[in-house]
């Protein structure tokens, strides 16, 4: 097994284009390293990005958030103006693993791992993240939602890698919460997950919002018709409840050892309710 | 050994205390050594072929391919091992399956090789010939006539004709007339209970290195609980004279019961004698969680009558027990305790010990009675609830005390229960409010406790120190607490003792770390052995002071001339008697060797508070306090340790912790990610309160309290859960999707 550890984006470029065989990226390594040591892969060659110039920065840009690849939860979860603009994905991240893990566990790496129960895929998707990706003709940069596939599966493709992600301008009167059940209370994966991204007009009421559920379905995915249940609402009760409804009724999870399908379909839309009152409590919403 | 009469008076100087343990700076800097840190020259990687299917008749293995990769030196199958003796048969069978694979994991082959990744490598290149044959994984399931059967001529007489031949034996206990009994009462709530199978959960999985000359000489080490049971068994099962094979334990990165039988040293030393080099073994928490021995599942009918003035006039449960592929479920245990706690005219058990293909079930903290105490508890609790009645006090009402006849049969001596009864009644924690949501419930829990074969040795150097050797790996504070035993009955300083856990070579045979037996049994013969020692040192101050031994007794630390005639002395201290010991006869020491008796039972009572969120069936725990006699607490901090520990296990046992298999017959979650153990921030601190009712079987008073503490939590929270949420739950673990389904289904 290979193991390179490239300076610059062209020479991971050009090590992935010389790759015939496995090829695994290292940024965090908490999923890769498991996946090792549980014999669930055996790779031809490991390419580590952490040394790549930009991969550990978090920038300013445009108003909004530049986060390279190989940024951990830690860092993220440090940075207190990524914090203020952004706090649901911020909490969603914090969310995996341990503290150990956080030092090390990627945004980037979250998303390439393909898992439908990711924590902070459903928080990037509610906040329109896009994700630049390196590749032979450059980079290219695409909305979160398109990335992951299924299970395991991303639509990057085997020359390709994350280099950073983007997290848009805040808008005046808007926030962003994400929940997630699991059994325990922390080291543990998400039975169902759920973020919310909203913005309101001056009256209070929302103007806008993205609705993502994680661990219901074959990949993370947004629910239109819950952001249209409680656009233009104060979130008053009925707004919640149709919110409620909007997420059970778009959750086709499955039965397996973390839960059944009605449990799953039930908490999706208790998260909904709650993971939007929270957003609508942080942009500044009074119910 | 009965209880010393001054021990009830005594004021102990270094019992009670609570003095920094002597393994802790090891186990905090990383020096210490565990299983998988021991070496040796030339070692081999050892790997186990394990067993896809649930249930398979084992055709052909072909190794010839694996044998053919440079750097494997040996590969073992079944045809490695001889004929063995009846006892060890099923032991043997579950390190490496014979005939057939009987679970998913269960060892069919095995390889050494000059590194891990050969060693991977020749696994795959091993060719197994399966023919899969229909399983069984449920106990209720398995015990229907047409369920698939694992052995054929195994059944005991104990069990009705017509039968399923996975039904092994049946076991009952009891007096009165359950019947007449049942009669009597206002209300009887009868209700079955079901608990899914869990395990130990300790942090270091098995792990071991094993050397064999080709003189036949045998050194093992490795993580155990037992390692005269290792030697035992493994010299057995290869053939070996007892003498010739020396075992050393490692430290031990938790056992709970799991670590009192062996599967993988039987497998290394095999693979050592082929390979004529150390090979070395290491379980990955997968091999763990499928190959190691979980406790019994189980499924238990309950009869309780009771009056509406809270007097229970019978108690009648039927509990089926699955203990995986091998027969030996904890049933007989668990019927025996079930109605331990209680004073009761009518009380009958009956218990059916159940094959399924599941791995062969190991010993569990308490094993058997956290099951049962859930399904008897459970029923009183919904009794006495449901005529209003205090259930603290319902429990004042029925409760055993000195002289009553338990439901197993033996007339209990003096016992603690109605202490930690009263204890919990005037404790804070139960007048404290509830809120909206919250529940709160108790229980009682029972065990038996055990003493056993415990041999220790006693050295005094020359310069005064003292050494004490016993057989029973550290799992729960055993240094500490006899080194403080020995500073103790010796009047030294705890500092000037040092304990250490001999090899099989060096002392005689100890009963394995289990009864939560050692605290009192090595306790026992660790203060005896100083009794010894210090009529040896009294003997050596006689002789100098030129009077009779008899004249002479030891106080404080020193040898003191006493009585009429002994003349004056100055007093002989431990350090200037070690220092003339050669010209007085030569080297003192202390040994005692006993199969100890009169371990004494212990109970305790929990309560818990708890919140249901009824929107997810999740459940917080807010609040816990444990109740226990411990006799006699050496060491309070350890002892306080095991009620929490015990508490937690349970914690995890009622809320998320099983074995799920699949209609494959396959575990689905071997991992801690999926097999849910409590973590930190899932727990509120466990309030403890210790009581000391002496054990009369005990010179200090000590009682074991390693076990008792992991038997009421289960039902304990099952009430507190069942008043929050509004619904009786009576299936473990109570998931938040089994709870949230309760409260829909109302």
């Amino acid at each position: 097994m290979r193991y390179e550890a490239p300076t610059t984006v062209d020479a991971a470029v050009e090590f992935l284009a010389s790759q015939s065989g496995d090829c695994h990226m290292l940024a965090g390594g908490t999923d890769l390293l498991v996946k090792l040591r549980s014999e669930m892969i055996e790779p031809d060659a490991i390419l580590d990005i952490k040394r790549i110039e930009g991969m550990k920065d978090i920038t300013a840009e445009n108003g909004g958030w530049r986060i390279g690849a190989a940024v951990s939860g830690a860092e993220m979860n440090e940075h207190e103006a990524l914090c203020a603009a952004w706090p649901g994905v911020v909490e969603a991240v914090g969310l995996i693993g341990s503290t150990q893990i956080q030092g090390r566990a990627t945004l980037a790496g979250n998303l390439c791992n393909g898992s439908p129960a990711a924590d902070s895929v459903p928080a990037m998707l509610a906040a329109d993240a896009i994700v630049r990706i390196a590749g032979p003709g450059g980079v290219r940069d695409v909305p979160v939602g398109e990335i992951p596939e299924g299970p395991g599966k991303t639509s990057l493709k085997a020359n390709e890698f994350i280099a950073s992600i983007f997290l848009p301008e805040r808008p005046a009167r808007s926030s962003d919460a994400y929940l997630r059940f699991i059994p325990r209370t922390e080291m543990d994966i998400a039975v169902v997950g759920c973020g919310v991204s909203l913005q309101l007009d001056e009256s209070g009421k929302v103007a806008r919002a993205r609705v993502a559920l994680g661990a219901v379905g074959p990949k993370v995915t947004l629910v239109p018709e819950a952001a249209t249940a409680i656009e233009g609402s104060t979130l008053d009760d009925a707004a919640q409840a149709a919110l409620t409804a909007a997420c059970t009724s778009a959750a086709s999870p499955i039965d397996d050892k973390r839960g059944t399908i009605a449990f799953r379909k039930h908490v999706a839309g208790v998260l909904g309710r709650r993971a939007a009152k929270i957003a609508f409590e942080r942009a500044g919403g009074a119910a | 050994m009965a209880l010393d009469d001054r021990s009830k008076t005594r004021d102990f100087k270094v019992i009670g205390t609570r003095p920094v343990r002597p393994d802790g700076i090891d186990k905090v800097t990383g020096r210490a050594k565990f299983g998988a840190d021991a070496t040796a020259p030339g070692m081999l990687t050892g790997r186990v072929l394990r067993s896809p299917h649930p249930h398979a008749r084992i055709r052909r293995i072909d190794a010839s391919k694996a044998e053919a990769l440079p750097g494997v030196k040996a590969v073992v199958t079944r045809a490695d091992f001889g004929e063995v003796p009846e006892d060890v048969f099923d032991i043997l069978d579950n390190c490496m399956a014979g005939e057939k694979a009987l679970y998913d994991g269960h060892a069919v082959a095995a390889v050494a090789a000059s590194s891990p990744a050969v060693a991977k490598r020749a696994a795959k290149l091993i060719e197994v010939e399966y023919e899969p044959l229909p399983h069984v994984t449920d106990v209720d399931e398995a015990m229907k006539p047409e369920a698939p059967a694992l052995h054929e001529g195994r059944t005991e007489e104990t069990v009705p004709e017509g039968m399923s031949p996975n039904v092994i034996s049946r076991v009952q206990f009891g007096h009165g007339d359950i019947e007449a009994g049942l009669a009597q009462a206002d209300r009887v709530v009868e209700r079955t209970y079901r608990t899914a199978a869990t395990h130990q959960g300790y942090i270091e999985p098995h792990a071991c290195l094993a050397s064999m000359g080709p003189d036949g000489q045998a050194d093992l080490w490795c993580c155990t609980q037992g390692h005269y049971l290792v030697r035992n068994t493994c010299a057995a099962i290869l053939g070996m004279e007892q003498g010739q094979l020396r075992v050393t334990a490692s430290e031990i990165g938790g056992g709970f019961g799991g670590k009192t039988t062996v599967f993988l040293e039987p497998v290394a030393l095999a693979l050592s004698r082929k390979a004529g080099r150390p090979v070395k073994m290491v379980m990955s928490r997968s091999e763990v969680l499928r190959a190691s021995g979980p406790t019994a599942s189980s499924s238990v009918d309950v009869r309780i009558g009771m009056t509406k003035d809270g007097r229970i006039t019978a108690g009648f449960a039927e509990l089926r027990y699955q203990g995986g592929a091998y027969p030996g479920s904890p049933v007989d245990m668990g019927s025996m305790s079930a109605f331990a706690p209680y004073d009761l005219e009518n009380v009958r058990t009956v218990g059916w010990d159940i094959v399924t293909n599941r791995p062969k079930q190991a010993a569990y903290r308490a094993p058997g009675a956290p099951m049962a105490a859930f399904a008897v508890e459970s029923a009183i609790d919904e009794l006495a609830k449901g005529f209003g009645l205090d259930p603290l006090e319902v429990r004042l009402k029925n409760g055993a005390d000195e002289g009553t006849k338990a439901s197993y049969g033996p007339t209990y001596p003096a016992i603690g229960l109605m202490a930690t009864l009263e204890a919990a009644k005037s404790h804070p924690h139960w007048s404290a409010p509830l809120g909206k949501g919250q529940g709160r419930g108790v229980a009682c829990g029972f065990w038996f406790n055990f003493g056993g074969d415990t041999c220790v040795s006693l050295n005094i150097t020359p310069d005064g120190t003292v050494t004490v050797s016993e057989g029973n790996p550290d799992i729960g504070g055993s240094r500490a607490s006899m080194t403080m035993m020995a500073a103790e009955e010796l009047g030294i300083p705890y500092d000037q003792v040092r304990t250490i856990i001999a090899d099989t070579g060096s002392l005689g045979q100890n009963e394995v770390t289990d009864g939560s037996r050692v605290t009192f049994a090595v306790g026992l013969a660790t203060i005896e052995a100083a009794r010894n020692a210090k009529r040896e040192m009294c003997r050596r101050a006689a002789m100098v002071w030129g009077i009779d031994e008899e004249a002479v007794v030891w106080e404080d630390g020193a040898a003191r001339p006493s009585g009429p005639n002994a003349g004056e002395h100055p007093p002989m201290t431990l350090a200037e008697i070690a220092a003339i010991a050669s010209n007085t006869g030569g080297p003192i020491a202390g040994h005692y060797e006993v199969n100890a008796e009169g371990a004494g039972v212990s109970f305790a009572t929990h309560m818990v508070d708890v919140e249901v969120d009824r929107d997810t069936g999740a459940t917080k725990i807010l609040r816990y306090t444990v109740f226990q006699d411990a006799g006699k607490a050496v060491h309070p901090s350890y002892v306080e340790g095991q009620f929490q520990g015990g508490a937690v296990q349970g914690i995890g046992w009622a809320l998320n912790e099983e074995y799920i298999y699949g209609d494959d017959g396959v575990l689905q979650n071997p991992g801690f990610l999926d097999y849910r153990v409590p973590v930190a921030s899932d727990l509120p601190m466990i309030d403890t309160v210790i009581l000391e009712i002496p054990n009369p079987g005990h010179p200090y008073g000590v009682r074991g309290v390693g076990e008792t503490s992991i038997v009421p939590p289960l039902a304990a929270i099952a009430n507190a859960v069942s008043e929050a949420a509004g619904v009786r739950m009576t299936d473990l673990p109570m998931s938040p999707p089994r709870i949230l389904a309760a409260i829909e289904n109302g």
